[in-house]
């Protein structure tokens, strides 16, 4: 394995009770790279990620992490159990025992030091995310896994919350893996996107994939009077190295 | 005070030092019908102890630890949901252990059922008291030990994991804990009772606690506060004692919500 690869996954497959949720998929996370995972619901986002944390295993394939691998994991952020008292402090000590100091710390990073004492159930949902994200950089991650960072957040906190990852990365040099559904917002932070639906339709950087025709078979009819994105070519690219597609037999399939 | 009373007190504050910490994971983790199976199936484990002339509270931690087993390894094995394993072995329970009480009682075996399902506090004897303060010194060291992860999976299953919590390993803990929380309260509220003394004090304290300790120590002490205006009650008005301490339980949450609520 190269050096500065942290996280790699190749050929992984997952089979359940005869329905194939991820066929063949092959990734990898280098040191300061943000990737981004896009695709549909029911994708199989969510199970890749979990095959990548070690949460659970794939029928076939294998997943190679680096010795030193210190993973943050962001989850989507709707479940924390509302019945349980449990102040924001609290919530950053589960993990494992960590100084007042660094706690505090943590929370201006994330720009939230002024919850420290309120109640995690009575805090808005980006400040939550935060939260969730505070946690994740208390253990020193040198691999950061965000799953929807931005569902539940409006557009103006999006922003800033991709903006706070940029400077994450910039921070920590840590490799970071996200997950969205939405590729228009994320694109300004991303290095390589990877348009996963059950398969790899196609990875590349964000300018390409937009333009690349399984991505916009995907979400074509999503992105039809949506003009959020303005950076338009006026020449077709061809498919260099920047942009895969693992043309399988099925790669003509309908999605959706 | 007359020893009985003692005894009685003694065996009250031993339950109630049990059910109020482990109730507060019980509401946390939504786990009231679980509890309510276990305490069914004691009734079963009653019924075998008496045939074979043991003590009740150790043929019901048996049972509550094999039938706590059971459902861990079916909820993995099996499709069906858990509160549907749960119907199935709560009502499947309670039919044997009729079943058997009234097979022993053929056999000239002196059983009051009755005791066994609300309890008979008053007639705690000592022995049935060290086997009580036996089980509350276990049940809480494990509890103790187990305290952070079972918080980290309480708060979020997901999380802990990707901490390296062992989330099954904590929760299978967790069940055998209350099985033998189960035990323990045979004799003092009987198995139709105990799910309200593991509920109802950690609801109170719920609306009082900012942090996971103080709800687990609030709840203790809502607790043996009913448990103690329970038999008060029971004596000066001459009432079943386990039912009094579900009602006095009952009346310190209602009282609670109405002061939080001023």
């Amino acid at each position: 394995m190269e050096n500065n690869i942290l996280l790699a996954a190749e050929n992984l497959s997952l089979k359940r009770q005869g329905k194939t949720i991820l066929s063949d998929v092959s990734l990898s996370l280098h040191e300061s790279e943000i990737v981004t995972l896009i695709g549909p619901n029911g994708a199989g986002k969510t199970s890749l990620i979990r095959i990548l944390l070690g949460l659970s295993g794939a029928s076939d394939g294998i997943v190679t992490r680096r010795d030193d691998l210190r993973i943050g994991y962001v989850p989507q952020r709707s479940s924390i159990n509302p019945v349980l008292p449990l102040r924001v402090q609290d919530f950053l000590q589960l993990g494992a025992r960590y100084s007042d100091d660094e706690i505090v710390r943590v929370l201006e990073e994330v720009g939230v030091s002024h919850i420290l004492n309120s109640a995690i159930q009575n805090i808005s949902g980006g400040e939550l995310q935060r939260v969730l994200l505070a946690r994740a950089l208390l253990k020193k991650p040198n691999v950061l896994v965000l799953d929807e960072p931005a569902q539940g957040v409006d557009i103006i906190g999006q922003q800033a919350l991709y903006k706070m990852v940029s400077s994450i990365r910039d921070h920590h040099a840590c490799g970071i893996l996200m997950v969205s559904h939405d590729l228009h917002l994320v694109m300004a932070a991303t290095d390589q996107v990877i348009c996963l639906n059950t398969h790899v339709c196609c990875t590349g950087h964000p300018d390409h994939i937009s333009e690349h025709p399984e991505y916009l078979k995907l979400f074509g009819d999503a992105l039809d009077g949506m003009a959020v994105y303005s950076h338009h070519h006026d020449h077709e690219h061809e498919l260099n190295g920047a942009i895969v597609c693992t043309h399988h037999k099925d790669c003509g399939h309908r999605h959706g | 005070m007359d020893d009985f009373i003692v005894n009685a007190l003694l065996a009250g504050v031993g339950l109630a030092l049990l059910a109020g910490s482990l109730g507060c994971v019980v509401v946390w983790r939504r786990m009231a019908y679980f509890g309510d199976t276990l305490a069914h199936s004691a009734l079963l484990g009653v019924a075998l102890a008496v045939s074979v002339e043991m003590l009740p509270i150790i043929g019901v931690a048996i049972v509550g630890v094999v039938l706590a087993s059971l459902l861990f390894w079916l909820e993995k094995k099996q499709q069906l949901s858990t509160d549907t394993l749960l119907g199935i072995m709560s009502h499947s329970a309670l039919a044997l252990g009729l079943i058997v009480l009234s097979y022993a009682q053929n056999q000239g075996a002196n059983v009051d059922l009755m005791a066994y399902l609300f309890g008979d506090i008053l007639a705690v004897s000592r022995d049935e008291l060290i086997w009580i303060y036996a089980g509350v010194i276990l049940v809480l060291s494990i509890f103790a030990y187990l305290w952070r992860d079972l918080l980290s999976i309480s708060v979020h299953e997901e999380l802990a994991r990707t901490d390296g919590v062992s989330v099954s390993k904590t929760r299978f803990m967790f069940m055998l804990l209350l099985a033998l929380t189960i035990a323990v309260s045979i004799k003092v509220v009987g198995v139709l009772l105990i799910t309200a003394l593991l509920i109802i004090p950690a609801a109170s304290a719920r609306l009082y606690s900012k942090t996971p300790l103080q709800m687990v120590m609030l709840s203790m002490v809502f607790a043996i506060l009913s448990v103690v205006l329970g038999l008060a009650s029971s004596l000066h008005w001459d009432v079943p004692a386990a039912p009094a301490i579900v009602v006095a339980a009952a009346m310190v949450f209602f009282v609670s919500n109405l002061v939080r609520a001023r």
